[in-house]
């Protein structure tokens, strides 16, 4: 738990999808868990990858209802007018709880991306499926979003 | 003791859960947070928070939509 001797439990999320409303998720539900004094890791994959590149972060399209990018900008002014924090907000108050950002290394091939693609200032650690293992078999949250 | 104040006035989920325990973090045991805000489902959750995060519940108060939750670290 918070702050005393106890491991904290932890949460660990695969961020296969790159669709911007499951990057809100991914992130929402890992600060909330951070916030509530848990240890948190995002293993980002498959299209989830392209929002580690170097200014992709915003740049998904809408899971459902994108219609060439319409509805994506109606959903944006929608967050906008709710006074949603910025996906950029939330990375960095994820990092500075100490959530850890780890890019699948497997999948950086498959999707042709290289590691100087990627912003890997925000990245903790490249891993495969066995670091992704290794978090998820002490978790008590995980999610494949 | 100092008391630190944090101001999520018109914020929304996460924010104030989140910057509460970047405040609690900041924070000497011992020290009050104090946190203002409007979000009506985080006057609930902050409780469940503090408790999971093992500091105190001071005070929860509410006045026109704006609330005003105590913490002990």
């Amino acid at each position: 738990m918070g702050d005393d001797n106890k491991k904290p439990d932890k949460s660990t999320i695969i961020v296969h999808s790159g669709d911007i409303d499951k990057i809100y998720s991914a992130l929402i539900v890992s600060n909330g868990a951070l916030s509530m004094g848990m240890e948190a890791s995002l293993f980002f994959t498959f299209w989830g990858l392209q929002r580690l590149q170097k200014g992709g972060l915003e740049k998904g399209p809408l899971s459902k209802m994108h219609f060439l990018g319409l509805g994506k900008w109606m959903i944006k002014g929608r967050m906008k007018k709710a006074n949603v924090a910025s996906l950029e907000r939330l990375l960095n108050d994820f990092r500075e709880l100490g959530g850890k950002v780890i890019a699948c290394e497997m999948t950086m091939e498959i999707m042709g991306i290289d590691k100087k693609d990627l912003n890997q200032d925000i990245i903790d650690e490249y891993g495969a499926v066995g670091t992704y293992v290794n978090e998820a078999r002490d978790s008590k949250i995980t999610l494949f979003i | 003791m100092a008391e630190i104040k944090v101001d999520v006035t018109g914020e929304t989920c996460p924010v104030p859960l989140v910057e509460l325990r970047k405040a609690l973090r900041k924070a000497a045991p011992g020290e009050i947070v104090e946190v203002v805000g409007t979000h009506p489902a985080s006057k609930k959750e902050i409780p469940m928070a503090v408790e999971a995060l093992g500091s105190e519940l001071v005070d929860v108060d509410e006045k026109d939509g704006v609330w005003k939750i105590r913490v002990r670290k």
